[in-house]
């Protein structure tokens, strides 16, 4: 069968970007970033707080880690309510023994269910940053737009509702958005999102509703990934990201402040068997001359403050 | 549709006619940095979906996107600090959009490519029109961005038809890096022209290394380092070509990078190897190996040396 015509035509073949959310630009001729005293590398910690129901919502796309077996798939549901009961506590233990602040990413229901986490959170000094629903709540492209609405005013207002704060950072769930998406959250005064992995520094986004700042979390630099997806060890992991750092710091020296971003997710980071490498590695950061750990607000703010 | 795709002849890694690099050198060696446009929403191609999820795969396109941004300048940096040149699978397209990318690879001297438009735009089921016109489209197109007239192909994607190697020998073509089947160049049968297979790699590939095998930086660091060992000790007897085929966004996030600059530090730091371009690998071998090759080939077929 031959290819339509169209398929050999390129009519966004063009200077720039192949759409208007954003303009290109090279990390490594921007103005250099400057971090509170003299930091090089700013290190966001983010964990992922996240509900997964036992029922499996009807998206066109799946939360990793949702449920895998045939309903009721009571050893994942166990297993991942095992990160949020314990996993959870061992990491905020963990950031308080290396005395850093971090952002939870949490599901409305995680609040809504178990309050004690957001009030141990904020009681930790750590963030909360919006992340929708529960695990079902997908954003996705050729959603319905009022539902879409409807699902981000949920996560937000639902959030607030319970630890009186509205947050100013979003992150879907498995980093999905529709093309309304970044709109959708200006709109509703979110400051920054966390979804596009294209970059190393934050960046303003375009909407309709004026500039939404991208925070990119590194998908690939997550304990999840790492370890659950490609099968390696901790020790691999903290291997990697130690890398990652140094790499980083080195760079500083020429170009400016640079930002290491490390989602956890404590189903998986939270094991016994693995919590000790993770307690090893936030020392090791913490030890290192330059580190700023900081929360994702915390860098958003300090690379907003250097804009012109 | 044929079992056998009637492209090169069985060549057992045996007695084979010598191959001899520049300055004695046992390996050819050659970087291939693949520098690709993935398009957000491309038209859909009935034999294969560009993205995993609905439009908009934030995730996957932000990914790739993340090499022009980031990962690419930072790739290309650690390549000149050991003098690697690089020999370029472009998405042509790229020169309509980052003309400043494919500047850079200019500045340096380094080779282009094709890689096909896009990196979403794959050549199953064209006809032969359409084909030919992505193989004139990206003649014109790197030659307008870069002066050089290309030699090269790696099917965008690598996706192919089964006229794709007699379009490439037709339009002049030296050589192919879409065949796997040695790791020395190989004369392809082709009708007209003289047309190379030139090894490239998908075990060594950081995409293989990374998305398929799921190896760690160090990992992977390593397996290239006994790749080039293997090949180097090989290369004593008859030359031989490795390639390391790079994605920068993924050898160049901040994890990776470090692991892959020792690599390149350690090949380099060898006696005897020729670091050099596909081009430059492609054209010594028409000029010195060709004939003696394309002779002895047909010979050895089934292994029967008399």
């Amino acid at each position: 069968m031959t290819l339509d015509p169209d398929y050999l035509r390129y009519p966004k073949r063009r200077r720039g970007m192949d759409h208007d959310l954003y303009g290109w630009s090279n990390l490594f001729e921007r103005r250099p970033i400057r971090w509170p005293d003299g930091a090089k590398v700013a290190v966001t910690v983010m964990v992922a707080a996240e509900y997964f129901p036992l029922t499996v919502g009807d998206a066109p796309l799946k939360a990793p880690g949702h449920m895998a077996t045939p309903y009721p798939d009571l050893r994942h549901y166990s297993a991942r309510e095992y990160g949020t009961r314990l996993g959870l506590y061992r990491l905020l233990d963990a950031f308080a023994a290396a005395r850093i602040p971090v952002s939870v990413a949490m599901n409305a229901a995680i609040a809504e269910r178990y309050p004690a986490i957001p009030a141990d959170v904020a009681a930790g000094g750590h963030e909360i940053v919006a992340y929708s629903t529960d695990m079902n709540g997908i954003l996705y492209g050729g959603m319905d737009e009022a539902a879409e609405a409807a699902l981000i005013d949920a996560a937000l207002d639902r959030l607030e509702r319970v630890t009186g704060t509205r947050p100013r950072g979003w992150r879907s769930v498995a980093q999905s958005q529709s093309l309304n998406t970044p709109r959708m959250l200006a709109e509703r005064g979110i400051v920054y999102a966390c979804d596009w992995v294209n970059d190393d520094l934050p960046y303003a986004q375009r909407t309709d509703a004026g500039p939404l700042i991208n925070l990119p979390m590194n998908h690939e630099l997550s304990d999840r990934q790492i370890i659950l997806n490609c099968q390696q060890s901790a020790e691999a992991y903290v291997r990697q990201v130690e890398d990652a750092y140094d790499w980083l710091a080195q760079e500083a020296e020429r170009f400016g402040g640079r930002l290491l971003t490390l989602t956890l997710t404590p189903y998986v980071a939270g094991l016994p068997f693995r919590i000790a490498a993770v307690e090893e590695l936030l020392k090791r950061l913490a030890a290192r001359p330059g580190a700023w750990f900081a929360t994702a607000a915390q860098v958003v703010d300090a690379w907003q403050a250097q804009q012109p | 549709m044929k079992s056998d795709p009637e492209l090169y002849e069985f060549w057992p890694y045996r007695d084979r006619p010598k191959i001899t690099w520049p300055n004695g050198a046992r390996v050819a060696f050659w970087a291939a940095p693949n520098l690709e446009f993935y398009e957000l929403d491309p038209p859909a191609n009935p034999h294969r979906r560009a993205w995993p999820r609905p439009h908009p795969d934030v995730v996957g396109y932000a990914h790739r996107d993340y090499a022009n941004r980031v990962g690419h300048w930072r790739m290309m940096a650690v390549m000149d600090r050991y003098g690697v040149p690089g020999s370029v699978s472009l998405s042509v397209a790229l020169c309509d959009h980052l003309p400043e990318v494919v500047r850079s690879g200019v500045e340096r001297g380094w080779e282009f490519f094709s890689h096909g438009i896009y990196n979403t735009r794959y050549a199953y089921g064209m006809d032969e029109a359409q084909e030919r016109a992505i193989i004139e489209d990206s003649i014109a197109t790197v030659e307008r961005a870069t002066g050089q007239r290309i030699a090269g192909w790696l099917a965008p994607a690598l996706t192919h038809t089964e006229r794709t190697m007699e379009l490439l020998a037709e339009y002049g073509f030296l050589y192919t890096c879409d065949l796997f089947q040695d790791d020395q160049p190989q004369p392809l049968r082709v009708k007209s022209g003289r047309l190379i297979s030139m090894p490239y790699s998908l075990e060594v590939n950081d995409h293989y290394g990374f998305f398929i095998y799921n190896m760690s930086p160090r990992a992977y660091a390593l397996a290239l380092k006994r790749q080039f060992d293997r090949l180097y000790a090989e290369g004593e007897r008859s030359g031989t070509v490795m390639c390391i085929p790079l994605h920068s966004y993924l050898i160049g996030q901040p994890h990776r990078i470090g692991p892959f600059e020792e690599v390149l530090e350690y090949i380099t730091g060898h006696d005897g190897v020729w670091v050099t371009t596909a081009r430059r690998i492609a054209e010594h071998f028409h000029a010195h190996h060709y004939d003696a090759i394309a002779a002895d080939i047909p010979a050895r077929k089934g292994g029967d040396r008399a």
